[in-house]
C-alpha cells in the first residue's frame, strides 16, 4: 500500500495532477515533495490537483495543501484546486482549515480556462507595467 | 439495545484511512447524508491521528446507538499515551505542541454533535464523540 505515487503530468506551461486514492499520510508527503520538484524542474507556471475523488480533506491534507500553495507562490507557480466535493468544502471551513492563495475550479476543464485567464491577464499586467 | 461495534487499531498512518471508512460505513448504514458522513470521516480522522502523533498507538472503536429511538454513531478514541494535563488548552483552535495547527481537537468537536474527553497524565486519554440522525 505504501510507496503508491500520484502522477503528475505536464501539459503546455501547467502540471496536472489527479489524486484518485484514499490519501495516507506518506503518499500525501511523497505526493508534496514529488510536486515540488516537478515544479522547479519544469518552472511550470500553474498546477492543477484535481480532488474529485478525496471525500476527506482532514488537517493534514489540508496542511499539505497550504503548503504547496505557499511554496509554489515563492516559485511564482500559481495553484488550482478543481473537483472539491460540496461535503469536503464545507467540513474544512467547519474544521477552521482555510486556503489562502488557493483558487478553485468545479472541474479538471474549469480549472484548466481559468489557468489560461490568469495566465492572459498576467501578461496584459506586464504590459502595461512596462 | 446491544449494538454492533467495530474496531481498528491505530498503529500506522494506515490505521488512519481505516479508521474513517469504518467509521463512514456504519454512518452511511446509518442514512447520515453526504455532509455528515463527511463531518464523520473528517473527526474520525483528526482524533486517530492524534493517537498516533502523540501515544504512538490506540483504538478507534465506531458503534451505532439508539437512545430513545434517536439514532446515532458513536466512536471512541483510547490510547494509553502520555494523557493531557489541560484540557481546556488543547481544545483552544491552534494549540499545538508539534508544531501541527492546533485544529485537531476542536475542529473534530464542531464537527460532531456531542464531545466527551477524559485524560490523565501517564495513563492515556479517551475521546468518545456521537453525531445524531
Ligand atoms: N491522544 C492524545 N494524547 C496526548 N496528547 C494529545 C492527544 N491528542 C492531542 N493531544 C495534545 O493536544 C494538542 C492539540 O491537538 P490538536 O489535534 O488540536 O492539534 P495538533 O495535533 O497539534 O495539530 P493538528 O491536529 O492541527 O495537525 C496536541 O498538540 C497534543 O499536545
Ligand atoms: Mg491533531
Amino acid at each position: 500500500m505504501n510507496g503508491i505515487r500520484i502522477p503528475i503530468l505536464k501539459i503546455g506551461n501547467v502540471l496536472i495532477a489527479s489524486i484518485q486514492i484514499a490519501l495516507h499520510d506518506s503518499t500525501a508527503i511523497q505526493f508534496k515533495n514529488d510536486l515540488l520538484e516537478k515544479i522547479h524542474e519544469t518552472k511550470a507556471r500553474g498546477v492543477i490537483i484535481d480532488l474529485t475523488a478525496l471525500d476527506v480533506v482532514d488537517s493534514f491534507i489540508g496542511r499539505m495543501i497550504a503548503d504547496i500553495a505557499a511554496m509554489s507562490g515563492l516559485m511564482g507557480t500559481r495553484v488550482i484546486l478543481t473537483g472539491l466535493q460540496p461535503a469536503v468544502a464545507i467540513t474544512l471551513v467547519e474544521l477552521g482549515l482555510e486556503l489562502p492563495r488557493v483558487l478553485t475550479a468545479l472541474n479538471l476543464e474549469k480549472g484548466l480556462e481559468l489557468m489560461r485567464r490568469q495566465s492572459e491577464e498576467e501578461e496584459t499586467e506586464d504590459v502595461t507595467a512596462e | 439495545m446491544l449494538q454492533q461495534s467495530k474496531v481498528t487499531t491505530v498503529q500506522s498512518d494506515l490505521d488512519i484511512v481505516a479508521a474513517r471508512s469504518m467509521a463512514r460505513d456504519i454512518a452511511k448504514v446509518l442514512g447520515f447524508r453526504a455532509i455528515d458522513q463527511a463531518r464523520i470521516a473528517t473527526a474520525v480522522s483528526e482524533l486517530a491521528r492524534n493517537i498516533l502523533l502523540y501515544a504512538g498507538t490506540g483504538e478507534v472503536i465506531a458503534r451505532s446507538i439508539d437512545r430513545n429511538g434517536r439514532k446515532g454513531i458513536e466512536v471512541e478514541f483510547r490510547d494509553q499515551g502520555p494523557g493531557i494535563s489541560d484540557i481546556d488548552q488543547v481544545m483552544q483552535d491552534g494549540y499545538t505542541t508539534s508544531r501541527g495547527m492546533g485544529m485537531g481537537l476542536p475542529g473534530a468537536r464542531r464537527l460532531m454533535d456531542d464531545f466527551e474527553i477524559q485524560s490523565q497524565v501517564g495513563v492515556g486519554t479517551t475521546i468518545v464523540c456521537r453525531k445524531w440522525c
